[in-house]
């Protein structure tokens, strides 16, 4: 069954068209690199997924059924932005229990706290489970926020830039992680990224956006000279390629 | 100070104070963390509107304020989601047009009238028992949106995570700005239109500066909401003054108290009103750096 699919998904913000036409199926598993120049609508083919933006056209299916019929807590989302107001009061195991209940937690119980620990632990942020929100860096809310998107075992889990913030060592701690749940699970990635060399080491599709589809497939096929060349217009992104990928 | 109770008047003054800072300090935790304090302000105000079209009309001002506020705070919420104009503009523009009609209002009302007064700066002869039941009636739908407080604050927290969750934020949105304008409705005949801004958010930003979590945060504003509403209206009574300037000189007073507490004993405050640890693990792991 497809995990995800588009049938001519158009997205307009007033007369601007940040989604045109987008026909695309993702098979249960993928784990999918989302790529494509500033304002490509990468973030926006997410957020109209999830509901967050309204379609101008077309239709979205989430493992077959219309996004906004999906079951509770089968979409995980990781957003570039965090709208968190990071003076809530609140300690960070009360916002991923969030994420589990759905609402926020007036008092925890034992066994939502033990998930919460558990997802923790998977992103390596148990020792932060008791820490205020407002004392958590960059990186650490993006672990905290992975936690959350994670602690319902969602089938389809929305990273936008997951690893904004986070240092060079988090980064490859990050991904290590999400390879790592993706061995464990059966759940189908969507990511946003702007770092092609782990969309060509860690996914095993590359979705190339520039407002439509560009191109989609395994990212040896598609991180090829002309299709990135399609994607920005010219060929000066393509410097840190392999040469056959340069000369595809 | 004890015969005070002895007063009909007063008795209906400290029960409308008991009822209604209980329903301010629930809510106040949520125009606290929303920013919503010009928000309270403006309704507050854009009664003034509603009230002056009833002295006008020779009605009851509850009843017509009451209508008239709600209309404006949804009108407010309606263009503030359908225009790009942030939401203290919007706010503002409604809260001026009210206003501006208000003294329209007052200006063609033949007689003197005092009444506007009242609502202006707040009165505790004026509690009738008309509007004791109107506090009751406010406190039960307070107590009867109880189950929606975990998506309120979810909302507030993070609002686009709920969103995404396919909660019904908008509806819940416009759910809490009409609990939170009658509140305001029914609470400016005690505290005053002037000052009905702060007493819904001076307990609630008290309660804040203690507070590591959302739920002692709640709790906390609404026992000092009720504490400081019961002893502002005693001091009303027994220094003769206005009841509205009382009760917000006295929530004033509880604010910088708590202000200097955090200040001076912040290293052990956090430790009384954190989340506690459910679980032995959940223990050995807080006492982690």
């Amino acid at each position: 069954m497809a995990a995800l699919e588009t049938i001519g998904l158009t997205v307009r913000m007033d007369d601007y068209v940040a989604l045109e036409e987008l026909n695309l199926t993702v098979n249960e598993g993928s784990f999918v690199a989302v790529v494509g120049p500033n304002g490509a609508g990468k973030s926006t083919l997410l957020k109209a997924i999830l509901g967050l933006l309204p379609l101008a056209d077309g239709e979205i299916h989430v493992f077959g059924q219309p996004a906004d019929k999906a079951r509770p807590g089968s979409v995980g989302y990781v957003p570039q932005f965090k709208t968190l107001d990071r003076a809530f009061p609140a300690v960070t195991c009360e916002l991923v229990a969030s994420g589990l209940r759905q609402s926020w937690p007036a008092v925890m119980r034992r066994r939502e706290h033990e998930r919460v620990l558990e997802a923790l632990s998977l992103v390596g942020a148990a020792h932060l489970c008791h820490r205020p929100l407002g004392w958590l860096s960059g990186g650490e809310l993006q672990r905290v926020y992975l936690a959350r998107a994670i602690i319902r075992k969602p089938r389809l889990l929305l990273l936008d830039e997951p690893v904004t913030g986070i240092d060079m060592l988090g980064e490859d701690d990050m991904y290590s992680l999400l390879e790592s749940y993706l061995t464990q699970r059966e759940v189908t990635v969507l990511m946003v990224t702007h770092d092609w060399l782990a969309a060509r080491h860690h996914a095993t599709h590359a979705l190339l956006l520039n407002r439509r589809l560009i191109a989609y497939g395994p990212p040896e096929q598609t991180l090829c000279d002309s299709c990135l060349r399609e994607l920005f217009g010219h060929v000066g992104h393509t410097h840190h390629l392999a040469p056959e990928q340069r000369d595809a | 100070m004890l015969e005070a109770l002895a007063y009909a008047f007063m008795q209906r003054a400290l029960l409308a104070g008991v009822l209604l800072s209980l329903v301010s300090g629930y809510y106040g935790v949520f125009v606290v963390q929303r920013g919503l304090s010009f928000l309270g302000s403006g309704l507050a105000h854009a009664a003034f509107g509603g009230v002056a079209l009833a002295l006008l009309l020779h009605r009851e001002p509850l009843w017509i304020a009451v209508p008239f506020t709600v209309v404006v705070a949804l009108l407010i919420s309606w263009v503030r989601d359908r225009t790009r104009l942030a939401g203290d503009v919007v706010i503002g523009i409604f809260f001026a047009l009210a206003m501006a009609l208000g003294i329209v209002f007052l200006s063609r009302v033949p007689t003197y009238t005092s009444d506007a007064f009242t609502y202006l700066f707040g009165s505790i002869l004026s509690v009738t028992p008309g509007d004791l039941a109107a506090a009751a009636l406010l406190l039960v739908l307070a107590l009867a949106s109880l189950p929606l407080w975990g998506r309120w604050a979810y909302a507030t927290a993070d609002r686009e995570a709920a969103l995404a969750d396919r909660l019904p934020v908008v509806r819940d949105d416009y759910l809490l700005a009409v609990l939170l304008t009658v509140t305001i409705v029914v609470s400016v005949k005690v505290v005053g239109i002037v000052l009905m801004s702060a007493f819904l958010v001076i307990p609630a930003a008290s309660a804040r500066l203690l507070s590591r979590s959302f739920l002692p945060m709640s709790v906390l504003s609404i026992l000092l909401s009720l504490l400081t509403a019961v002893t502002g209206l005693l001091a009303s009574y027994a220094l003769d003054l206005p009841s509205g300037s009382a009760i917000i000189l006295t929530e004033g007073a509880v604010f910088i108290f708590c202000l200097v507490l955090t200040a001076t004993a912040a290293r052990r405050l956090p430790a009384l009103f954190a989340a506690k640890p459910r679980s032995p693990s959940a223990a050995a792991d807080s006492r982690r750096p």
